[in-house]
């Protein structure tokens, strides 16, 4: 098998690094291009097992808006994203909720939960939403 | 006396009377500062402002609710410069909540600050109250920005529904749980655009193409990565709509191939299905309150022009966050608008020396612009001093030089340099004690001229 080369833009941080990961049979042979520990560590994982944050929203019955931001507590597979979005559409939570609240618990057999990321106050207590 | 004369000589006591009616429906207050906005830059600016000894402050908020646009914004990357960790727009925004209730800051919701002056007095209303004039010994002027829309870029073609801004449409489902259409074309590949490619493929909508009239992305490179290509959505430069048809509801766009001048190639056009059109076309800093109190503003920043302290022209009056410049992460609002929140603190409790002279900042070659543009206090406790600055175009392998007169106070690499994404160089707040001239340059020069 011939080698390939692989070109992953390192989202580390803001820098961006354009990372080259030479690969031949499936075993990376080389990296080339990052600029700090984080840039080769990042590339690796992004070319083995990428995840993802999933941030998104939930229904919310009773709140003082109708959905609540939430994102998976942890980096998920990125190959399930479309997977716990279907999942979590299919929920809807009680307000009042916190920050942190568990609204889907281990999603798509991720081992990922995912969570409430604001507290949202129920429509009777909080300040409203002007229509 | 006829009639219709003792009409009309009674109407001005009439008059007198509603209006001394009305001058009592005013309520008055009198506090040390009042912040305008309760968005990420306010609230900083406040709890700053208060750790440092200001225990006396309001702040106007005119949504129902604290946290700015941090509460649309549920995407993570926020924070990691100033938590040190990945946030979304609403935990960052939460923190900041939580430590201004704490401090007991005076915080009105669904408060519209009218007006301002130069007197530092300022006008909002409220359902609750009516209206309010307040006595400031200072002000923070942090009302944010605000999107260019449709009409600021003279698309032609029909006035159908399905046209939005993508900070509206980003509310629209974030916030209130409504989809704006299921196939959207997106003009502009800012974050915003970029953001909500991604939210608007993942809550089911199709996306047939990011339009980007530069050469590249105005967004950060994460953003290219993680919200267009994870999803296979194309991104295509230098291309821009001609057209909006449709009847009652978008049906279409037409989109032409630009060139190097942005002016649309003949011949390029095509056609893309959909009836969505969102914009992300540029944020515009909100400063009708700003202009009418006075205050001198910046033509390149669309801000107030500001000192160190982040102090506008009009004495007391400060300004900080999206309103000064549109920053590309929250995380430097939060510490330009520490930097207002201590610098009026300082000043409220006379704690602050004003120099005699003071340093002119000016930018020059590549560089589009600097905040802040004056230096006009010396302040003992401080060691640093930041300045931010952007390019006009991306630019590879250069250093970032301040000089006066022959003197080079800073110079730093940068690896790549975008027009997107905000420099900051940190000066050594020592320097500037002793300088050859009363003005600083900033330039970026590349590295094989060095």
């Amino acid at each position: 098998m011939s080698p390939e080369t692989v070109e992953i833009t390192c989202i580390a941080c803001p820098v961006g690094c354009d990372v080259s990961i030479e690969v031949e049979g499936g075993e990376i042979q080389s990296i080339e291009g990052f600029t700090c520990p984080r840039g080769k560590e990042y590339a690796k994982e992004e070319y083995r097992n990428p995840t993802r944050i999933l941030p998104t929203t939930a229904r919310v019955a009773g709140g003082v808006l109708p959905r609540v931001p939430v994102k998976s507590a942890e980096p998920m597979p990125k190959p399930e994203l479309e997977a716990a979005m279907r999942e979590i559409a299919a929920v809807e939570v009680q307000a009042p909720v916190e920050l942190g609240d568990v609204i889907v618990e281990n999603v798509c057999d991720t081992d990922v939960d995912i969570v409430a990321t604001r507290d949202l106050p129920a429509a009777d207590e909080g300040p409203k939403a002007a229509d | 006396m006829t009639e219709t004369e003792a009409e009309a000589e009674a109407e001005p006591v009439e008059s007198t009377e509603s209006a001394a009616a009305a001058e009592s429906a005013i309520r008055h207050e009198a506090h040390d500062l009042v912040v305008v906005g309760g968005g990420p830059a306010g609230l900083a600016a406040a709890q700053e402002a208060y750790d440092h000894g200001v225990d006396d402050i309001v702040i106007l908020e005119r949504d129902f609710e604290l946290g700015g646009i941090l509460q649309q914004c549920i995407h993570n990357g926020f924070g990691l410069h100033y938590f040190d960790e990945e946030l979304t727009g609403p935990e960052y925004a939460q923190e900041f909540i939580e430590n201004v209730a704490e401090r007991g800051v005076d915080i009105r919701l669904n408060t519209m600050v009218q007006e301002v002056t130069d007197e530092k007095t300022v006008y909002a209303v409220s359902e609750d109250v009516g209206l309010t004039e307040i006595d400031a010994e200072a002000v923070v002027l942090a009302m944010g920005c605000r999107e260019r829309t449709r009409e600021a870029l003279d698309i032609p073609g029909d006035r159908p529904a399905g046209v939005f801004s993508a900070g509206t449409a980003q509310r629209y489902i974030n916030m209130e749980g409504k989809m704006p259409g299921e196939k959207a074309v997106i003009l502009g590949s800012g974050d915003i655009g970029l953001i909500m490619a991604r939210r608007m493929y993942l809550e089911g909508a199709e996306v047939p193409a990011v339009l980007e009239v530069m050469p590249y992305s105005g967004g950060l490179t994460r953003n290219v990565v993680q919200c267009l290509e994870d999803f296979d959505i194309p991104l295509r430069t230098q291309q821009t709509i001609t057209e909006i048809y449709g009847d009652e509801r978008v049906e279409g766009v037409t989109v032409q191939e630009v060139d190097d001048d942005f002016e649309p190639i003949p011949g390029t056009e095509y056609d893309i299905e959909c009836d969505t059109v969102l914009l992300s076309v540029g944020l515009i800093p909100e400063n009708e309150l700003s202009e009418g109190a006075g205050v001198d503003m910046h033509p390149v920043t669309g801000g107030p022009v500001v000192d160190d302290g982040r102090e506008t022209s009009v004495e007391d009056i400060y300004a900080c966050g999206n309103v000064l410049h549109v920053h590309d992460l929250v995380d430097w609002v939060t510490e330009e608008s520490m930097i207002a929140g201590r610098s009026v603190a300082k000043q409220l409790n006379d704690e602050i020396d004003i120099r005699e002279e003071p340093i002119e900042i000016e930018s020059t070659g590549a560089v589009s612009y600097v905040v802040p543009e004056r230096v006009s206090k010396s302040d003992a406790d401080r060691e640093e001093l930041p300045l931010y600055l952007r390019v006009y175009a991306p630019m590879n392998e250069v250093f970032v030089t301040v000089e006066s007169g022959d003197e080079q106070l800073a110079r730093e690499f940068e690896r790549r340099a975008e027009p997107g994404e905000m420099i900051t160089v940190d000066l050594d707040a020592e320097a500037l004690e002793d300088l050859p001239e009363n003005r600083l340059v900033v330039d970026v020069v590349p590295k094989e001229e060095i």
